[in-house]
């Protein structure tokens, strides 16, 4: 089963990286991008079709790995 | 002083570690990251700077998890000493035993050079041997070294008087200029600038000794 964590930067926790990406994206003329976040993608391929369990599993995950929860917040999606 | 410096794979400052140990009297052993138990005995763990496992998904998470990881937090739980230098200083903010996390430099460069520090609390046995707002100069590398932290624990670290070190002229975005960190009990410490590095005069400095010096003192005795 396919499981997709999204891992992003807390709302509130400065993000130098996206703030440098949007000036990148001012000077190729895209004048209107009010802010930039930038994150990472974790996908998972877990041996299992029970997608509760793979839910379940891929949060642990998250919460002792994947992210973290210092400043960082995560989304789990399985994707099938 | 029994002292037991990690290795990891990318560690790139544990010899500097271990000679900076050794000077101040320290029985050293190097530790590989695979194994799971201390040397018996062992005062203080040195977790050095380096890049441990690349960097991969976050400074110091990989090494965070390895075996000894394990044994370096039971051993700060019974009151043993930790010292976090650069990657270590992330490794054991991932690991929990310090408060906040090191994101990239907020101007987004790699950071290699001497800064200047002034020493936040002489009231550790890391620090004994400064006088509290002394100036040091000790140098710093690193590319994530940006300390975040919550206003509700930077007030926690102020009111508890665990702000080790603070920079005189604030390099890389940290909160409150915080350069180092002490745990609750003061007997865990992180900090990104590097005072193996300034142990001997051909280093530049010799500012770092006194850390040394003040753990030798304390756990000579001890």
């Amino acid at each position: 089963m396919k499981v997709r964590v999204d891992v992003m930067l807390k709302t509130g926790v400065l993000d130098p990286q996206g703030e440098a990406v949007r000036h990148a994206l001012g000077s190729l003329g895209f004048g209107n991008v009010n802010a930039v976040r930038q994150g990472k993608v974790i996908e998972l391929d877990l041996d299992t079709e029970d997608a509760a369990a793979a839910e379940a599993e891929a949060t642990e995950m998250a919460e002792k790995l994947l992210a973290n929860t210092v400043i960082e917040s995560y989304a789990v999606k399985v994707l099938g | 002083m029994r002292a037991a410096v990690i290795v990891f794979p990318g560690s790139n400052c544990d010899r500097d570690m271990a000679v900076a140990f050794e000077r101040a009297g320290a029985d050293v052993r190097m530790v590989w990251h695979k194994d799971d138990h201390l040397p018996e005995g062992t005062d203080i763990v040195g977790v050095p700077g380096g890049f441990s496992f690349g960097d991969y998904l976050r400074c110091g998470a990989i090494a965070a998890k390895s075996p000894i990881s394990r044994s370096i937090v039971a051993h700060a739980g019974r009151g043993g000493y930790v010292l976090g230098v650069c990657n270590g200083f992330q490794v054991l903010t991932e690991t929990g035993l310090l408060p906040g996390a090191l994101m990239r430099n907020s101007n987004l460069k790699f950071i290699c050079k001497p800064v200047d520090l002034t020493v936040a609390t002489a009231s550790s046995a890391f620090t004994s041997a400064y006088r509290q707002g002394q100036n040091v100069t000790v140098p710093v590398a690193h590319h994530d070294g940006n300390y975040q932290l919550d206003e509700a624990t930077l007030a926690q670290l102020e009111a508890e008087d665990r702000i080790a070190f603070r920079y005189v002229d604030n390099p890389n975005g940290s909160t409150a200029d915080i350069a180092g960190v002490l745990s609750a009990n003061r007997r865990v410490l992180g900090m990104m600038p590097h005072p193996e590095r300034a142990i001997d005069p051909a280093h530049g400095g010799t500012d770092g000794v006194a850390m040394f010096r003040s753990l030798a003192e304390a756990l000579v005795s001890a």
